[in-house]
């Protein structure tokens, strides 16, 4: 699997990463780089082996259906680039 | 009316069309705190006061499930007689949109809580040869995103985050539907058992209840169609005019030649009408990967069978119990359609009613009441037990099924026990035959004319003499010992 110039811009604009024309041609190989070495993971037979889904042996734990958060709005909105009337603001996104 | 067992189809320019539905319907689970944090979920509240850092996505918070979503869930899949996952795997959708602070929705693509199980609808509920089985893909609990309001301000939107990462499952049907009256009652009967699970309310209005509809077409019997996926239709009329309106758009650019773009489309309540969603283009390339945040959910065996057993009887066992106490298929239907209804009439029958007389009694008498006055019948002005106790004042005799509703209405507007009323009014019903004869011979009497007409065969007149006995009598003679005594008196 390689990535091109187009895959590098589909991504990008995915993530929402505004890149340069020569950026976007740095990044080519630099990605290729990293997937070439992802992909002699491919080499290792791993025919009877389970899919490893996480590398703790542990269950996952559940929390009881109590309310232990929230009223916090201060806090919440104290980094937003633009709060009005406990809200965020955002320019306006509309269908 | 229409046979509800033929086959809807939509006539073309070109032929008959076939439709194919399958529903994405987002259920909101109750639970009191969010899916994966300790906020609340409670509707209405001040915005962005139910907001931990868990759900505003604040750096280094992360998700806990809450068991009683997963809970939720799980009896949900039970009583759709579906698959329980012992294994399933929380991922990641990631997508950009101002109501989601992580970038990302935490969801279940590749290892879903549920897989396929059954809903079972009647089209017609007078009859049984109506029923349809249609099948569940599979259920999944994801969280909810937060709310957008667009007409505060005239260049920004305002974000409230309260319903950010309240859980919701998402219950996805098999393309098996074929109509809009298909489509219809698979809502309400999903509805109605996540209503007696008690795993959602229910409430279309409020938004816990919204459904994805994809639509197809095809000509009958053939292959499959390419779909569109109509988003955040929230009622089941609603759904209804798009399924309609989205077959007959596809069926004339299909008769022109054209061909069908699969895509996400918007449902237009005030034009009636569906539009294609354009911001979505690529919205589809949401490049799942399981959430590392988030080991694999396991659930045990005893965890299963608390979910297993502490689920209610559910609709269709209900309404098959009715039917074997006597009761109509149809009241059986209106009976166990609601949870609320089915809860108040088996409270009536263990309050000593009998089964057929309790439901024709209330799905006339109780029903037409509620109507008139506004109520629901959480809140209906008699109790199963006061209800119980009127109708066992019919069924031996003491009072007639007319002055039962007499009964009822005082009761309705006064208030008091059934026995107190017909007590203190003196509406007991009686079959003192020398009273009752004194009130015969003297309306015989007085209207020689129509015994003589009634004994030249004009045998319909036997009504009239009834109606001016229990005139007489002020409803209160025994219907039975009337006809007996008028017989013999009038040969």
């Amino acid at each position: 699997m390689s990535v091109d110039t187009r895959t590098v811009r589909h991504i990008a604009r995915l993530a929402r990463l505004k890149m340069s024309d020569a950026e976007v041609e740095a990044m080519v190989p630099e990605l290729n780089n990293i997937l070439g070495w992802v992909e002699q993971l491919g080499e290792v037979d791993t025919d009877g082996v389970e899919p490893l889904t996480a590398v703790i042996d542990q269950k996952l734990r559940l929390r009881d259906d109590i309310v232990t958060d929230g009223g916090i709005r201060d806090a919440v909105l104290v980094n937003a680039p633009d709060a009005q009337h406990g809200f965020f603001a955002v320019p306006k996104v509309i269908e | 009316m229409a046979d509800a067992n033929a086959p809807y189809r939509i006539k073309g320019e070109t032929g008959e069309w076939e439709v194919v539905i399958g529903l994405e319907v987002h259920a909101q689970v109750v639970s009191d705190a969010k899916l994966f944090s300790g906020a609340s979920t409670k509707f209405g509240a001040e915005p962005n006061t139910q907001v931990s850092l868990v759900d505003a996505a604040m750096p280094g918070m992360l998700p806990v499930p809450n068991r009683e979503c997963i809970r939720q869930a799980v009896r949900t899949g039970m009583a759709l007689e579906a698959q329980i996952n012992r294994w399933s795997r929380f991922d990641r959708k990631n997508y950009f949109y101002a109501d989601l602070p992580q970038g990302y929705q935490i969801s279940q693509l590749y290892h879903p809580l549920v897989g396929e199980g059954t809903i079972h609808v009647l089209l017609d509920e007078k009859d049984e040869d109506s029923a349809k089985a249609i099948g569940i893909e599979r259920i999944h609990v994801e969280q909810d995103a937060g709310k957008l309001m667009h007409d505060q301000h005239p260049t920004m939107s305002y974000v409230d985050l309260n319903r950010c990462g309240v859980a919701l499952m998402e219950i996805v049907s098999k393309p098996d539907m074929r109509s809009p009256a298909e489509a219809g009652a698979y809502l309400r009967k999903l509805r109605s058992i996540l209503r007696y699970v008690g795993s959602c309310d229910g409430n279309m209005e409020e938004g816990s209840m919204r459904a994805d509809v994809n639509v197809s077409v095809r000509r009958p019997g053939e292959q499959f169609g390419t779909r569109t996926e109509t988003k955040n239709v929230n009622s089941v009329r609603f759904v209804q005019a798009v399924i309609e309106h989205e077959a007959r758009r596809q069926i004339e650019v299909l008769e022109e030649g054209g061909q069908i773009v699969q895509e996400t489309r918007l449902w237009d309540p005030d034009k009636g009408e569906t539009r294609t969603l354009r911001s979505k283009e690529d919205a589809h390339d949401y490049r799942y990967f399981p959430d590392p945040d988030l080991l694999p959910l396991e659930l045990d065996e005893a965890f299963l069978d608390e979910c297993r057993s502490s689920l209610p009887e559910l609709p269709d066992a209900k309404r098959q119990r009715f039917e074997r106490l006597g009761i109509t298929p149809y009241n059986a239907s209106v009976l166990t359609a609601e949870v609320e209804t089915a809860r108040w009439f088996d409270q009536l029958l263990e309050a000593g009613a009998e089964p057929k007389q309790a439901a024709n009694w209330v799905v006339a008498e109780l029903f037409g009441a509620l109507n008139r006055r506004g109520e629901t019948i959480d809140n209906a002005p008699v109790s199963p037990s006061q209800a119980a106790e009127l109708l066992g004042l019919v069924a031996d005799g003491t009072i007639s099924g007319t002055i039962a509703k007499q009964v009822f209405e005082v009761m309705l507007s006064e208030g008091g026990s059934a026995a107190g009323i017909v007590e203190a009014r003196g509406l007991k019903q009686t079959s003192d035959i020398g009273a009752i004869d004194t009130e015969i011979d003297r309306i015989l009497a007085a209207n020689i004319d129509k015994v003589e007409q009634y004994k030249a065969g004009k045998q319909q007149l036997f009504g009239f003499f009834v109606g001016q006995t229990m005139k007489a009598m002020q409803g209160k003679a025994n219907p039975q010992v009337v006809n007996e005594r008028l017989k013999a008196k009038l040969g």
